[in-house]
C-alpha cells in the first residue's frame, strides 16, 4: 500500500513571470528543471470526506453523556433530551447518541463509526469567523496562519501545483469542495489546492451537464463563447465530468434529491469516486448548527426540533453514503470525519438554545477506523455557571496528525512539517499504511489513571503526579473557560512516575482542569481551587 | 461560432440623443467602454451629471502631453552615459545599446498613463489609434521615433482624422516599419501606398474600389521621403521622388495629379489625400472600426442603415474632425440600448487596467521610480501574456480582434488565455506583486469600503456585482458569492465581524476574519465568465 513515486511532470506549464521570480518563462520546460521538480509522494488511493457542521453543534445533546444526567440537566433542562428516548450503544455504558442519530447508532453497532470526546484546542474563540479559521488552518488559538491543514498536506505531496498538473499520475483535482460555502480549508501555501464544483451554475454544468440560462442578447451570446472556452480550458472540469457519468449510486438508503442537502454532497462524493475519480479529499457541509434558539420545539418534546432534525439529516447522510460505499465496493477506500468549529455552552438559554461553547465531539466514520469511543464523558458540576465550557480532551490537530499519518502514510517528520509543529497522534484509524501502531485497547482501559493530583479540593498548590510510558509528556492547566493557563511540562520524561507542582497564584477560585498528555495517551481532569 | 449566435437581440436604435434613464448602470455602460475599467470615484462623479454632460466631459481631455518616460533603467547593469536615472530620455541623444532599456520604459510609461487616465477618453482612444496605424517597435526599433509616433496618435487622438493620415504618412516610424524612407523613383515600394488604403481610410469593403493601379500610382506620389535618425525627423528628398503624372483608376475617376519637381513635389502628398478623402467609404470605414472598438463587433443591416451611416456623414460635414462622431455615438440611443450593454468581450489591457483601477490597487509613487516602472511593466507583461502587447501588434493590421471576421472579440478569449486571466487576478488578489518592499495587491477591505454597505452581505454582494459585472446573475449565484462572506453562518455574524474590524481596525485578527472572507469573494467575482464582458 506504502509506495513513493516519484511524480512525472508532463506538458511544460508557462506560468507567468511575476510568479516566476525573473525566470524565463519557459525555464519549467526545461527538461533539466524538470527534474528539479519532481519529487516523492505517497501513492495511495485513501479519500477523505471532510464534512463540516457550520455553526459549532451541540456536542452535549449530540453524544450524551448519561452518566452526567442529573447534573446536565441541571444545567439544560429546557433541551434535555428525554433519558428514554437516548439511543443505547453496544457494549457502552453512560454514554448514548441523540435519538435522531439511528443511522450513525448503526454504524457505531456495526464499528464502523468512532467518536471522539471533547475536541477543541486551548484558549477558545467563540467567533464562528475566527473559530473555523482555527480548525482551518491548524493554527493555535492565538496565531494567525493563511494556509489550510489540507492545502499544507497537498503542497507537501504535490508542491509543485499546479504547475504540470493534471498528469499521468495525478489527473484529477487534488480535493473537491461540493456545496455552498467556500472553505479556507484548501488554501496552500501559495494556491489553492481546492477546485469547487460548489456554485450551482458550474456544478450542473459539471455533472449534470445543465448550464444556468444566459440572456437571449450580444452578451448572452459572449458569454456563452467565454463559459464555452472556460469549460473547455478546464481540465479538471471535463475530468470531473467525466467521473460523474462513469460513476453511480448503489445505495437505496439516500432520500429524495433536496430533501437532505448533506446527502445529496455526500451523493455525488460517492458518484465520483466509483467514477474512478482519483482526488484524494472531498469537502462538503450541512449548515444552521448556531442554535442560540429553538434548537429543541417548545412543545412536542425535546428529541424534536432543530437540531434533532440536522443530526437526522448528518445521521440519515452518514449513514446512506456509507451503505453506498460498501455497495459500490470502496469500503477500504473511504474515511469520513465531521468537525465543527466548536461546540456549544453547557447550560442551556431561556431561547430553548445554546450559546457559542468549546470543546464537542468529532466522528470519523468508514471501515477502518477502530471502532469505539475516544475519551471520557466529560465531569459536569453540579452548579454549572453561564460562562462554563467543557474542558478540552483532544486537541483537533491531533485529530488531523492521526489522520496525516494513518490514512495518508505521511512519516512522523512529515506530519510535524505539514501540522507546523508535533502533535500527539490518536489511535484512531486501523493499521492501513503497515506501520505500527499502538494497541488502542490499552489506552481504552476503563478507569486508568495516568495522572492525578493531590490534594483535590487545593487552597494554593496542588502537586500533578502522572506517570510517563516514556516520550513526550505534556501537561497544561486551563480555566473552566478552556483558556490555557499554565504548560507544566513539555518535555522528554523517562519511563516512571514523576510530579509537578501547580502553583494557583492569584487565580479566583473555581474547577480548573489538567491536562495530561504522552503520546497517545491523554486524560483531562478537574481540580477545585478553593481559597 | 456556437449555436446561440441565432438567438441574438437586435436593436433598431439609431443616433438620435438617447433620453432615458441616467443611472449607475448606465454611468457604468459609458465609462467601461470609453476608459480602462469604471471606478467608483468616477462613477459617483458622473451619475451626479446628465449623460450629455457625462460624454462632453469624457471627450475634453485635461492635457493630450503628459510627462515624458524618463530612464528608469540605469542598475548597474545598464547606465546611460547621457540621461541621469529619471530624466527624460526622449530628446535623445539616441542610443542602439540603449534601446531594449528605453523601450521598455515606453511601454512602462504608456501603461503608467492608463492606470493613472484622467476622467476622459484619451487612453482607449490613443490605443485605438496605435490598433489602426499600428507599427511595431521590433521593426522600427528606435524608441525616441516609438514616443515621437506615440505622441503623434496621442495628440491628434480627437482632431482632424485627415491631418493625422498626413501626418502619420511623413512619420519617421512609419516611414522606416512600411518602407516609405525606401521608395524612391528608381525602386518604388508601394508597402505604405497600399496600407494606406486597405487599412488605413478605404478599407477593403464592397463599396471600396482602389484597384492595383492606385497602389502603384499612390506608391509614387509618396517617394521621396526620408528619415533623419540624428534629429529624429522626417524629410523630403526632391531628387528621389518621382516628377512624372500619376493617374489612378476609375474608381477615383480617373484623377491625374501632376508631377511635381524640387520642393513642390512634397504638395502631391495633399492632392492623394484630398483624393481618397473624396470618396464616403473613408467615413463609413472609420466609423465601422470606431463602431467595432467602441460598441461591438456584428454590424447588422439595421447597424449599419442607422447609426455607420448618419456618424459618417456628421464625419465628412465636420470635415473629419473625430471628436463630433464620438459625441454623437455615445450620446445615441444605439449606444445605451440595453441591447448593447455588456456585450464587449474585454481586450487583454482592458481587462489588465480596469483590474487595477476598479480595485483601487496603489502603484508604487515616483518616489519609487523604479519599482513604479517595474509594477507598470508587470501590467504590460500580463497583457502581452493575454496576447495584447501594445507597441508590437501583431502585423499592420493590429490585432485580429479587431478585423478577423467571424470571431473578432472572442479571439480574445481561449484555452491559453482564459486560464491566464483568472490567474492574473487570482494573483492580484491573493499575493499580488512585490519588489524592493514595494508591493501592488488588491485590497479587498479597501473594495469592500468603496460601498455603502459593506456590513450588509446581502448588500455587498449586490452592490459589487452590479459593479464588477454588467449581466444580472441568478440569486443561486449570489448566495454562492454571500457564502464567501458568511461561511455557512447567519448573515448577522458578518455584521459583527465587519463591525469589530471597524471598530478596533489595527486588530489583525479581527481585520484578518473579515479580510479573508472578502479576498475569497473578489477572487470569485473575477474568476466568472461574466467578468470578461463589459
Amino acid at each position: 500500500m506504502k509506495r513513493r513515486d516519484f511524480l512525472k511532470t508532463t506538458a511544460p506549464f508557462a506560468t507567468l513571470p511575476v510568479l516566476m521570480n525573473g525566470l524565463p518563462i519557459h525555464a519549467l520546460g526545461n527538461p533539466e528543471t524538470m527534474n528539479i521538480l519532481s519529487k516523492a509522494f505517497v501513492n495511495t488511493d485513501h479519500v477523505l470526506v471532510l464534512i463540516q457542521m457550520n455553526g459549532g453543534n451541540d456536542g452535549l445533546n449530540t453524544v450524551i453523556p448519561t452518566d452526567q444526567y442529573s447534573n446536565l440537566t441541571k444545567a439544560r433542562s429546557n433541551i434535555m433530551i428525554p433519558l428514554s428516548k437516548v439511543l443505547v450503544l453496544d457494549d457502552v455504558e453512560g454514554t448514548g447518541f441523540h435519538p435522531s442519530m439511528t443511522g450513525m447508532r448503526d454504524l457505531f453497532n456495526d464499528e464502523k463509526l468512532t467518536v471522539v470526546q471533547g475536541v477543541g484546542y486551548p484558549n477558545p474563540n467563540f467567533s464562528h469567523f475566527r473559530s473555523t479559521d482555527i480548525w482551518h488552518t491548524a493554527s493555535d488559538s492565538s496565531e494567525e496562519l493563511h494556509s489550510g491543514w489540507i492545502g499544507r498536506y497537498l503542497s507537501h505531496e504535490f508542491p509543485n501545483y499546479p504547475v504540470g498538473f493534471p498528469n499521468t499520475d495525478m489527473p484529477d483535482p487534488l480535493v473537491l469542495q461540493i456545496g455552498s460555502v467556500v472553505s479556507t480549508v484548501c488554501q496552500g501555501v501559495s494556491v489553492n489546492m481546492g477546485m469547487a464544483i460548489s456554485d450551482p451554475g458550474a456544478y450542473y454544468q459539471l455533472v449534470t451537464g445543465n448550464y444556468t440560462t444566459s440572456p437571449s442578447s450580444k452578451a448572452g451570446k459572449e458569454l456563452d463563447y467565454v463559459r464555452h472556452v472556460a469549460e473547455q480550458s478546464n481540465e479538471y472540469g471535463q475530468a470531473v465530468k467525466t467521473a460523474g457519468e462513469k460513476g453511480n449510486n448503489k445505495s437505496t438508503k439516500y432520500p429524495a434529491a433536496g430533501e437532505n442537502r448533506l446527502a445529496d454532497q455526500l451523493k455525488i462524493v460517492a458518484q465520483l469516486i466509483s467514477g474512478g475519480l482519483k482526488s484524494r479529499i472531498y469537502v462538503v457541509n450541512i449548515n444552521g448548527f448556531d442554535t442560540h434558539a429553538s434548537q429543541v420545539n417548545a412543545t412536542g418534546g425535546t428529541e424534536t426540533g432543530n437540531h434533532a432534525n440536522l443530526l437526522s439529516q448528518l445521521s440519515g447522510a452518514i449513514d446512506a453514503f456509507q451503505d453506498d460505499i460498501e455497495l459500490l465496493g470502496l469500503k477500504d477506500r473511504v474515511l469520513g470525519m465531521t468537525y465543527s468549529e466548536f461546540g456549544r455552552r453547557i447550560m442551556s438559554n431561556f431561547s430553548l438554545g445554546t450559546d457559542h461553547g468549546a470543546a464537542a465531539p468529532m466522528f470519523l466514520f468508514g471501515t477502518n477506523v477502530k471502532p469505539g469511543i475516544l475519551g471520557q464523558n466529560p465531569t459536569i458540576s453540579g452548579s454549572v455557571q453561564v460562562n462554563d465550557n467543557l474542558p478540552m480532551q483532544y486537541d483537533f490537530r491531533s485529530v488531523y496528525a492521526s489522520v496525516l499519518k494513518d490514512w495518508f502514510c505521511l512519516e512522523d517528520s512529515e506530519v510535524d512539517s505539514v501540522m507546523l509543529k508535533t502533535h500527539q497522534q490518536l489511535p484512531l484509524l486501523q493499521d492501513t499504511c503497515n506501520t505500527n501502531s499502538n494497541d488502542r485497547k490499552a489506552l481504552r482501559k476503563a478507569g486508568d489513571a495516568y495522572v492525578l493530583n493531590y490534594p483535590n479540593p487545593f487552597s494554593t498548590a496542588t502537586t500533578i503526579k502522572f506517570e510517563s510510558s516514556g516520550g513526550h509528556i505534556l501537561i497544561q492547566v486551563f480555566s473552566p473557560q478552556g483558556q490555557l493557563i499554565d504548560t507544566l511540562v513539555d518535555s522528554e520524561m523517562p519511563v516512571g512516575e514523576h510530579e509537578v507542582i501547580f502553583n494557583a497564584g492569584n487565580l479566583a477560585s473555581g474547577t480548573y482542569f489538567y491536562r495530561y498528555q504522552n503520546g497517545e495517551l491523554q486524560q483531562t481532569k478537574p481540580m477545585i481551587l478553593a481559597r | 461560432m456556437i449555436a446561440s449566435a441565432q438567438r441574438t437581440a437586435r436593436t433598431m436604435a439609431g443616433i438620435d440623443p438617447y433620453t432615458g434613464n441616467w443611472s449607475q448602470k448606465e454611468v457604468l455602460h459609458l465609462l467601461r467602454r470609453t476608459m480602462f475599467g469604471a471606478t467608483k470615484s468616477d462613477i459617483d462623479y458622473f451619475v451626479t451629471k446628465n449623460m450629455s454632460d457625462a460624454v462632453d466631459e469624457l471627450l475634453s481631455p485635461t492635457s493630450f502631453t503628459p510627462d515624458p518616460p524618463v530612464n528608469n533603467y540605469n542598475n548597474g547593469r545598464i547606465t546611460d552615459p547621457d540621461i541621469a536615472l529619471g530624466d527624460t530620455w526622449v530628446n535623445g541623444p539616441t542610443n542602439q545599446a540603449l534601446y531594449n532599456a528605453r523601450m521598455e520604459s515606453m511601454r512602462s510609461w504608456w501603461y503608467g498613463l492608463m492606470l493613472n487616465q484622467d476622467r476622459s477618453i484619451l487612453e482607449k482612444m490613443t490605443l485605438f489609434w496605435h490598433n489602426h496605424f499600428a507599427t511595431e517597435t521590433q521593426v522600427y526599433r528606435d524608441p525616441i521615433f516609438g514616443y515621437n509616433h506615440h505622441q503623434m496618435l496621442r495628440e491628434n487622438s480627437l482632431g482632424d482624422f485627415k491631418a493625422l493620415v498626413k501626418k502619420i504618412t511623413v512619420d519617421p516610424a512609419m516611414l522606416v516599419y512600411l518602407n516609405g524612407e525606401k521608395n524612391t523613383n528608381r525602386a518604388p515600394d508601394e508597402n505604405y501606398a497600399r496600407e494606406l488604403q486597405e487599412l488605413f481610410t478605404l478599407g477593403k469593403g464592397e463599396d471600396s474600389g482602389y484597384t492595383e493601379i492606385d497602389v502603384q500610382q499612390a506608391a509614387r506620389v509618396l517617394t521621396g521621403w526620408r528619415v533623419n535618425r540624428t534629429s529624429f525627423t522626417s524629410y523630403f528628398n526632391p531628387n528621389l521622388h518621382d516628377s512624372d503624372d500619376k493617374t489612378f483608376s476609375s474608381f477615383f475617376g480617373n484623377k491625374k495629379i501632376t508631377g511635381k519637381s524640387g520642393a513642390a513635389g512634397a504638395d502631391e502628398l495633399d492632392e492623394l489625400l484630398d483624393m481618397i478623402f473624396s470618396e464616403e467609404e473613408v467615413s463609413k470605414y472609420m466609423c465601422r472600426k470606431l463602431y467595432r472598438w467602441f460598441v461591438y463587433y456584428d454590424i447588422d443591416a439595421a447597424a449599419e442603415t442607422n447609426v455607420i451611416e448618419p456618424l459618417a456623414t456628421i464625419f465628412r460635414n465636420n470635415n473629419y474632425q473625430i471628436k463630433p462622431v464620438l459625441s454623437a455615438l455615445f450620446k445615441s440611443q444605439h449606444f445605451f440600448d440595453v441591447v448593447n450593454r455588456g456585450c464587449l468581450i474585454k481586450s487583454p489591457v482592458d481587462y489588465s487596467v480596469g483590474i487595477m483601477r476598479q480595485n483601487a490597487v496603489e502603484f508604487p509613487t515616483s518616489a519609487n521610480l523604479v519599482e513604479q516602472y517595474y509594477m507598470w511593466q508587470i501590467v504590460g507583461q500580463v497583457c502581452a501574456l493575454q496576447q495584447q502587447n501594445i507597441g508590437d501588434p501583431p502585423n499592420v493590421a493590429g490585432w485580429p480582434a479587431y478585423y478577423q471576421v467571424p470571431q473578432y472579440h472572442e479571439i480574445w478569449i481561449n484555452t491559453d488565455t482564459l486560464p491566464k486571466r483568472n490567474q492574473i487576478s487570482d494573483i492580484m488578489v491573493l499575493a499580488g506583486v512585490t519588489r524592493t518592499g514595494q508591493t501592488i495587491v488588491i485590497d479587498p477591505i479597501k473594495v469592500a469600503e468603496m460601498f455603502d454597505n459593506p456590513e450588509d452581505a446581502a448588500t455587498l454582494v449586490d452592490d459589487m456585482v452590479d459593479y464588477y459585472y454588467t449581466l444580472d446573475i441568478s440569486t443561486d449565484q449570489k448566495d454562492y458569492m454571500k457564502s464567501f462572506l458568511l461561511s455557512g453562518q447567519a448573515a448577522t455574524y458578518w455584521t459583527s465581524a465587519w463591525n469589530a474590524y471597524k471598530a478596533d481596525p489595527n486588530n489583525t485578527t479581527l481585520k484578518n476574519v473579515v479580510k479573508l472572507r472578502l479576498q475569497g469573494l473578489v477572487k470569485y467575482i473575477m474568476n466568472l465568465a461574466e467578468y470578461q464582458l463589459s
